[in-house]
């Protein structure tokens, strides 16, 4: 939660507050590494810091582990390593993101979580065909502010049910822990 | 739109309720347990479901609800209890209005004629009574007339604002006068003079004498709109003399119905409906206390004793208040059986028609609790063993008078507990397990090997094998080879086990036992390197060390494990799971033998026991998905979360290909031959 307060508030209405009443979406922005990403304000639930989890047997690489979130088995995705930025080393401040998407509760392992930021619709550019690391699936769009680039995730892309979330494209990613 | 989906889901609730209480008041017909208050029940129950679902438009079933009701309300008024004839066209009448109910609500049409020849009975029988009463004014044969006219004083004085609600009494007092015999009287007390009358305020008040045969809910039902409207009071005067000897001859009767009455119209004050999710949602909030007050549990046994007497103290009455609202909670969800059982009855009357058998089917323990996890798969079940028992154990009424028993068949149905379990007995009087019959079979189908001797109790376990079947033919009923098997496959999924035990000749009994709830479990908690894992109590046989010697490597067939002359297949659960820093050798860790469902026995390799605790079970497929070797997940007190091992998954990944079991080998107890 120490993260949430760091959110400059001053800069939480970009672009004026006619911007809000116009129909701008809201997006939690998070960091991995250098770069940062969105996420849709109203699928995120919570917000925790990083806690042991629980590995589950023959997962990929990206699947951390399940979490009790008071009495709710949630498993844990590490977003880095779904991106293909390698694993992640979490600390006590490496940060959680509890989002629902299809009635599923899941959790984001990211490094920091930085920013609320409103865009307009328009604002949101495609993501380009060729020039990004990520597949382009597990990104809604791009989003420019000011100097900064945030690249907003798709969820459905991650964790819809329209794709195997368990078993991704890259399910010969390495275990997390090797047989003996 | 959803609110009316609402309506609609309330009302089929209530309709499904409104059948078993239906077939439980026919079931008194049946058994000479009813009075008039039993008719009227019925009455209101047919009348109910017709009345919420012309609401909803669903007009075959008002139509064939209305036929029903005539016939009913015909008999009502004249106070005739039913014949046995006329009670099993009642039941026969409630099947077809529960189908018809069934239909509206998945939405479905039944084919065309499906009710026709039933509500031409009830019609035709409708007229006779009808005839019957206008040409003769007693009524003849085995209908007799159920006496019990009963005698009010209503007071009835409205409140001034009455008419305000738009409430008008003189609609009440004409439904009064069609219950029975009113005497009413206006009381003008409190009538103003002219000058001050205001024209919107009531103020007369009325006393009625009223003498009926209707019980005194439907007198209430009539005031309930303005209840709040007035002072009322309805008070039931002392029986003439007359009747009160009538009622004296049968005391226990009468006074078993007047409780019994008594209780369910006064039920619904006392009962509410509740959501299940609900209930369920303060289950898991429980559960999650549990677990809280464990954790604190743990925090302050680390601290010194006499830093904080009270915190101790405290704690400790916490787990006992914890405990209390846990068992109270899960009896919240706890239904009887009943609700599974009463629909037993009518399978056993149509599977025994279709078969030209003829059985009567005898339920004890119907109040028996177990919770709705549990009941909710036992139809299945149930409804597999009671046609398996009409179609092989009771033979035909010629076969039985031969054999010299009754023609008709006996099946008892019984539920109770028994040490924490649930225990479910399902016996028939029919011909028994043929073994001579069941062992060819076993031999034909390369269940076992030809030369393989086994005893009485093996040989009947015999018919829980997949694809065994001795019907010669196959029939509609059962005998397709699936039943047995799959019985005996769902009910150890439920952590449960099903016995048999047959007499040849003399019938067989079938027992099954389950668990009382599928929330919590017994397992044995194991640790595989920094992992722990639950192992369901149940399915575990033994744990021990092996020695050197124990371990056998097989080509193509992984290590196995001697014991006591049996080769038992071992699976290394680090390897498995890729687990980091585990004992591999398993002479130096623990092997725990455990039985999977219908399959055999496998040995896990883990490395030590933990200890034995209940654990409260949790779903990994809501947030995440199915995984391989794993059933479920729990909290443990460290506020962690477990793994629950799904033995059946285990034992395929141990033992790939092997189809039958190895039971020729003849090595232990019965259970061990599946």
């Amino acid at each position: 939660m120490d993260a949430i307060e760091t959110v400059p508030a001053n800069e939480v209405p970009q672009g004026g507050p006619d911007m809000l009443v116009r129909g701008a979406l809201q997006f939690i922005t998070f960091t991995i590494g250098a770069e940062e990403f969105g996420v849709d304000i109203m699928v995120v639930r919570e917000i925790k810091g990083w806690t042991d989890t629980t590995t589950i047997p023959n997962a990929p690489a990206h699947v951390r582990g399940v979490v009790n979130l008071r009495g709710v088995i949630v498993p844990i995705f590490d977003l880095r390593a779904r991106f293909g930025m390698g694993m992640t080393e979490p600390t006590r401040m490496h940060v959680v993101i509890i989002v629902s998407v299809e009635d599923r509760t899941i959790g984001m392992l990211v490094d920091t979580v930085s920013d609320i930021i409103s865009v307009a619709p328009a604002a949101i550019r495609p993501v380009p065909e060729m020039g990004l690391s990520i597949e382009s699936n597990l990104l809604e769009g791009l989003a420019t502010l000011d100097d900064r680039m945030v690249t907003l995730v798709s969820l459905d892309g991650l964790f819809g049910t329209h794709r195997d979330p368990i078993i991704p494209d890259d399910a010969a990613a390495p275990q997390v822990l090797q047989p003996n | 739109m959803a609110a009316i989906d609402q309506f609609k889901n309330t009302y089929f609730e209530e309709c499904s309720e409104l059948i078993e209480a239906l077939y439980a008041h026919l079931t008194d017909f049946a058994e000479g347990r009813s009075d008039c208050d039993t008719m009227h029940a019925v009455f209101r129950a047919v009348h109910s479901i017709k009345g919420g679902g012309g609401a909803f438009g669903f007009e075959r079933l008002v139509q064939y609800a209305h036929t029903f009701e005539t016939l009913l309300d015909i008999l009502r008024s004249q106070g005739l209890a039913p014949s046995a004839e006329t009670t099993s066209l009642f039941v026969v009448s409630t099947d077809i209005l529960a189908d018809l109910v069934d239909a509206a609500r998945g939405d479905r049409d039944l084919p065309p004629g499906f009710e026709d020849e039933t509500a031409a009975l009830l019609e035709k029988t409708a007229a006779q009574f009808d005839r019957r009463t206008r040409s003769l004014p007693e009524p003849a044969e085995a209908s007799e007339p159920v006496a019990c006219e009963r005698d009010y004083d209503i007071v009835f004085a409205p409140h001034p604002d009455l008419f305000k609600r738009a409430n008008e009494p003189l609609l009440i007092l004409r439904e009064l006068k069609r219950l029975g015999e009113a005497r009413i009287e206006a009381d003008l007390g409190s009538l103003p003079d002219l000058s001050e009358i205001e024209p919107e305020q009531a103020y007369v008040g009325w006393h009625i004498a009223l003498r009926t045969s209707v019980p005194r809910s439907a007198i209430d039902e009539i005031f309930d709109f303005v209840r709040d409207e007035c002072d009322l009071s309805i008070v039931e005067r002392p029986l003439p003399n007359a009747v009160r000897e009538e009622a004296a001859r049968q005391p226990a009767a009468a006074v078993s119905g007047g409780l019994e009455s008594a209780r369910s119209e006064q039920g619904s004050p006392r009962s509410i409906r509740v959501d299940v999710e609900k209930v369920d949602r303060v289950v898991n909030l429980v559960g999650e206390l549990v677990i809280n007050q464990a954790m604190l549990s743990q925090f302050s046994g680390a601290l010194p004793p006499d830093l904080c007497p009270g915190l101790v103290n405290g704690l400790e009455t916490l787990s006992q208040h914890l405990r209390e609202l846990q068992e109270s909670v899960m009896a919240m969800r706890a239904q009887p059986v009943k609700s599974v059982f009463s629909r037993m009855p009518r399978l056993v009357r149509e599977v025994a028609g279709q078969l030209g058998k003829e059985a009567r089917l005898v339920v004890t323990g119907e109040a028996t609790e177990i919770d709705k996890t549990v009941i909710e798969q036992l139809a299945d079940p149930l409804t597999h063993l009671l046609r398996n028992a009409l179609d092989h154990g009771i033979e035909t009424p010629e076969e039985r008078e031969a054999a010299g028993k009754a023609r008709q068949g006996t099946i008892h149905l019984s539920a109770g507990h028994r040490s924490g379990r649930i225990v479910i007995e399902i016996s028939d009087d029919g011909r028994g397990i043929n073994r001579a019959k069941v062992l060819a079979k076993a031999e034909e189908r390369g269940l076992i090997a030809p030369s393989a001797s086994l005893s009485d109790e093996e040989i009947d376990g015999l018919i829980f094998l997949p694809g065994f079947s001795t019907a010669e033919n196959v029939s509609s009923i059962s005998g397709r080879g699936v039943g047995m098997d799959v019985v005996k496959r769902n009910m150890q999924a439920l952590g449960g086990r099903i016995t048999v035990e047959s007499r040849f000749g003399a019938g067989s009994r079938f027992n099954l036992s389950l668990p009382l709830t599928l929330a919590v479990l017994d397992g044995m908690v194991v640790a595989v390197g920094a992992e722990t894992y639950i192992v369901p109590l149940t399915q575990i046989r033994e744990s021990l060390r092996p020695v050197e010697g124990d371990i056998h490597p097989v080509i193509g067939q992984g290590d196995l494990l001697a014991i006591r002359g049996d080769y038992v297949p071992l699976l290394y659960l680090h390897r498995h799971f890729g687990v980091a820093d585990a004992v591999t050798d398993p002479c130096r860790g623990t092997v725990v033998i455990v039985e999977s469902e219908g399959e055999g026995r496998i040995g896990l390799a883990v490395d030590e026991l933990l200890g034995q605790q209940q654990v409260v079970v949790k779903s990994l497929e809501t947030n995440y998905g199915p995984v391989e070797g794993i059933s479920g997940a729990t909290i443990l007190g460290n506020g962690r979360v477990a793994l629950i091992l799904d033995i059946g998954g285990l034992r395929k990944a141990a033992v790939p290909s092997r189809p039958a079991p190895s039971f020729v080998a003849g090595a232990g107890a019965p259970d061990n031959l599946h």
